[in-house]
């Protein structure tokens, strides 16, 4: 269990590669959301990956070395939000291991306990509360693996969603299951990430959803890209942009 | 051999030993007041009857069920422990009743095999006690009354004392000393035997018995 | 004929790749089917179980400690467990190999006369390849589980290891059983199809001079094996023949008899949903001298088999607190897709992807360290704690780097220098701000003109859109907006 800090009044946001290369209006929508809860929000411009691809391949020493470009693009003791659970749990739960023995290891752990995934510092820091002014619409979630299991998100993200007054938010049949893409893994045996997505699509188009929204880019390119693929039009984005079109944009 | 056991354990020796953890605490209960109640329900939802008696009625409500059932010729002999006290009491009390000869487990396997396997349709035993939390009948089988006697027949009938419930397994390993000196088999049953190999499709008395009757002695 | 044919070997399909295997797999719609409605079963049941986390999260703590417990102390655990064992009347041998454990049970066998052999469900029989060994000196081992019966009868190997034949319909085994049993018609009832293994397997019960199990827990203290079963086949095995003997890992050792019931409750709760077994046997020697029944002698066969190694080494050592309940299967969803017999190992799913390749060395089984998304359900279920996203990241490594320390069979032997200079590439633009500048810049002005054709693209357009570079990256926008101040 992560512990809730009181709320600052500066905060880093590390977008993550993903985000910076194919996702950029998810990253500005995290941030404004933040900025809106009266937060100073900034973002270093030496970030770049949390190191993970590298370190789940196994190429430690590579992952180090990206992760340590990290650690010190944020050096200031504030809270470091990422719109994604997935790079959020690298940064909290594997810097430990990867920089085990290494002079800097104790600096690692400081900026570990500083990572915090977006949806869950908006509900248990910010305090959020969220006025929908968007149309009907029935939306469903799907929470990225490492999200849940690495950073226990499992209910801020629809617990968000409840709160938008004209949103019907409707779960999956299987809401803790992968979606497949993990990463190198889509790539290395693809036709088994094309199964699980296949499963996935399913799952979404029977809950009777027109719009998913996830916590993490990387499944959404995985989602969306085989919606598209597959003719299916519900729309896929990020929670983030989501509910900063629905309680901001539209106003 | 030797040879194999002293590379084996070279090799483990020459590793780091690693950390050692505390047994953090774990407890699991079931209240007394509520033992009986649970075990009853848990061996229920596994498939088995219970029934209640009073001590020295048993043998004469056995009866009465199994004539119930109708058809009393096809349920077959019964093995029975002769030298056992519960056994004694069933001799007794079905002496003069012909429809469930009793046949008894008085000698070593290999000259009652053929017996055994084919020609009993159901035995009679006692047990150490029950475990409320699993639903669980505790055996341990003697000289005077074997391992098989639970095992082969299609209906295995198990008596167990009301005032030998434990609450958890634990209890009873602790309450009994078990660790003081195993018998050659300890044993729980929790059910009739039964599988789900086929299509995760429930399947009774697959090799054991396919009925479990238990008849919890209440004085 | 009324049995299985006791030669039927359990061999393995010719070699090829994971991927192969998956490909072939995932071709099988009613394979898929299968997997899919026996493992949301399996989880189900087992999250009902689990449904109080305070308790769950306490006994799994329990579990883990006696586990780890158990392995810290291996090299004098098993000396008590054997010296104990001998106390109680039980013959104990050691194995360093898979041979050597063949050899020893032929040997036991041999000198008894035994000619057939009837087996309870194990799966280290299974690893050592027990029954195709004893068949080619002539001795049959007939499986009695009713899963392991199935599968015997149609030539094939286990694809769970619980359920051994979850890959097969009940009109799968109704056809074999009408194929290969006499008299027998064909029926999808499946109480008539389990009657039917009762009346073919009692005959072999009571014919066989020898039977075969597997342990759950051996106990150290008293000098127990513990069996843990539904249908009674492991107790017959154990009690009607003359002779049993025993085989197990050395890894199954634990302290004392108190450790059994909570490995018990994590081993049933997992692995079928149950809150116990029909059956738990604590087998404490052969019979005694006054007693009916029971067989005159018991013999425990330790196999190593590459066990010390991995013990030697402390994070791959938690491969070794595994008790094989198979929950990390129902929950992965790589296995859910492609079934067992697609890992072409012993143990499939995701200990099989850790186990497996210490076992048989990177050489061979190193690409079933990657047949996984990390998406972190197995170690989440597993009741001992294993970390196996870990452990497969860590095999990973030993795959790729040749690392001249490692106690890993086959370090390096997927060592590739392209895959280096990828990652060193990689690894060149993440750590270094202006680079990243520069590489996101081009990637964003020519990536989406890459044709679709590209190899890592083709793989993924196969079922996906190609995703879009936008035109402008979450750092130039930051900036913009004003967020790069501090």
């Amino acid at each position: 269990m992560i512990a809730v800090p009181e709320k600052p009044k500066t905060v880093y946001f590390f977008g993550t590669c993903l985000i910076d290369l194919f996702y950029p209006s998810a990253g500005l929508a995290g941030m404004e959301l933040l900025r809106r809860e009266g937060l100073r929000v900034v973002f270093p411009p030496n970030q770049s990956c949390c190191g993970q691809p590298a370190r789940n391949c196994g190429f430690r020493e590579e992952a180090r070395a990206v992760a340590r470009r990290q650690i010190r693009s944020f050096p200031n003791p504030w809270p470091i939000v990422v719109p994604s659970g997935s790079c959020a749990g690298m940064m909290r739960e594997h810097y430990a291991e990867l920089f085990a023995g290494e002079p800097d290891a104790d600096e690692a752990a400081a900026f570990s306990e500083r990572v915090y995934e977006l949806t869950w510092f908006l509900v248990h820091v910010c305090k959020v509360k969220l006025v929908d002014r968007g149309e009907p619409v029935t939306v469903t979630f799907h929470g990225s693996c490492h999200s849940q299991r690495e950073m226990g998100v499992r209910d801020e993200p629809k617990a968000l969603l409840r709160e938008l007054d004209q949103v019907t938010f409707v779960d999956l049949q299987r809401p803790a299951e992968c979606c497949g893409f993990g990463g190198t893994f889509s790539v290395r045996l693809p036709e088994i990430s094309a199964a699980m997505v296949a499963d996935k699509v399913a799952d979404i188009e029977t809950s009777g959803a027109d719009e998913v929204v996830s916590g993490d880019c990387g499944c959404l390119m995985n989602i969306a890209g085989a919606m598209e693929k597959a003719g299916v039009s519900i729309r896929a984005r990020h929670i983030a942009e989501f509910i900063l079109e629905r309680c901001h944009e539209r106003a | 051999m030797n040879n194999a056991r002293s590379a084996i354990l070279a090799r483990l020796r020459a590793t780091p030993q690693g950390m050692l953890p505390a047994l953090p605490e774990w407890r699991t209960d079931v209240p007394s007041a509520e033992r009986l109640d649970r075990f009853c329900t848990l061996l229920e939802a596994s498939h088995a009857e219970v029934v209640t008696s009073a001590s020295q009625r048993w043998p004469a409500l056995l009866a009465e069920r199994l004539k119930a059932r109708g058809n009393t010729g096809a349920i077959g002999p019964v093995l029975y422990a002769p030298g056992t006290a519960h056994g004694r009491q069933l001799a007794e009390a079905w002496a003069d009743q012909p429809d469930f000869p009793l046949v008894a487990y008085d000698r070593p396997v290999e000259e009652l095999k053929e017996t055994l396997v084919h020609g009993v349709g159901a035995a009679v035993t006692g047990t150490m006690g029950g475990i409320a939390e699993t639903g669980s009948l505790i055996l341990w089988p003697t000289r005077d009354e074997p391992r098989l006697m639970s095992l082969l027949p299609p209906l295995h009938i198990a008596l167990v004392d009301a005032g030998a419930l434990y609450g958890t397994l634990t209890e009873a390993m602790i309450a009994c000393d078990w660790a003081a000196g195993m018998p050659t088999n300890a044993l729980l049953i929790s059910g009739p035997s039964k599988t789900a190999d086929i299509e995760q499709t429930l399947a009774y008395g697959v090799h054991g018995p396919k009925e479990l009757m238990v008849i919890v002695l209440d004085p | 004929m009324n049995a299985p044919d006791p030669a039927a070997t359990t061999a393995s399909p010719p070699h090829a790749s994971f991927a192969a295997r998956a490909h072939v797999a995932l071709a099988d719609d009613g394979l898929r089917r299968k997997f899919r409605r026996a493992m949301d079963g399996l989880m189900t049941k087992r999250a009902a179980q689990f449904a109080d986390t305070e308790a769950w999260a306490s006994l799994r703590a329990r579990g883990a400690a006696i586990r780890r417990r158990a392995l810290a102390r291996l090299p004098e655990l098993l000396e008590q467990l054997e010296a104990n064992c001998r106390k109680n009347g039980i013959t104990v041998h050691w194995a360093e190999t898979s041979a050597e454990a063949d050899g020893i049970i032929e040997g036991i066998l041999t000198r008894h006369g035994v000619r057939t052999i009837i087996k309870g469900k194990s799966m280290v029989s299974e690893e050592i390849h027990l029954n195709h060994f004893l068949g080619e000196h002539g001795i049959g081992a007939i499986e009695s589980d009713l899963g392991e019966f199935v599968i015997q009868l149609a030539k094939e190997t286990p694809s769970h290891i619980i359920m051994p034949c979850i890959h097969k319909s009940k009109e799968d085994v109704a056809s074999l059983f009408e194929a290969k049993i006499d008299g027998q018609p064909y029926t999808e009832d499946v109480d008539v199809l389990t009657a039917t293994a009762r009346r073919v397997l009692r005959e072999q019960f009571a014919a066989a001079d020898a039977g075969l199990s597997g342990v759950n827990f051996a106990v150290a203290e008293t000098g127990t094996l513990c069996l843990v079963e539904n249908e009674g086949n492991g107790r017959l095995s154990t009690t009607l023949p003359p002779l049993h003997v025993a085989v197990m890992g050395i890894e199954k050792v634990v302290e004392q008899l108190e450790d059994v019931p909570p490995l018990l409750s994590l081993l049933t709760r997992s692995a079928t949903g149950q809150t116990i077994t029909t059956y738990v046997n604590f087998i404490s020697g052969p019979r005694k001298t006054d007693e009916q029944d029971g067989p005159r002698e018991v013999h425990l066969v330790l196999l190593d088999n590459g066990r010390s190694r991995i013990h030697g080494d402390l994070q791959l050592r938690e491969t070794l607190a595994c008790i094989r309940c198979g929950a990390c299967m129902n929950h992965c969803p790589v296995y859910t897709r492609v079934g067992g017999h697609a890992y072409d190992a012993v143990y499939p799913g995701p200990i099989g992807k850790i186990l497996t390749p210490q076992i048989e060395g990177l050489g061979k089984a190193g690409d079933l360290a990657h047949a996984s998304s990390l998406c972190g359900a197995c170690g989440e279920v597993c009741p001992v704690a294993i970390p196996i996203p870990d452990l497969l990241v860590r095999l990973r490594r030993e795959a790729s780097h040749a690392i001249p320390s490692s106690s890993v069979m086959g370090a390096g032997a997927q060592h590739s220098a392209v895959e280096d200079w990828i990652w060193r590439g990689w690894r060149w633009m993440y750590a270094t701000p202006l680079f990243y500048r520069l590489a996101t810049r081009m990637l964003r002005l020519i990536g989406n003109r890459l044709p679709a054709s590209l190899p890592m693209l083709r793989d993924w357009t196969r079922v996906r859109a190609k995703p879009q570079f936008a035109p402008r990256s979450l750092h130039d926008l930051a900036r913009d907006r004003g967020y790069h101040d501090e």
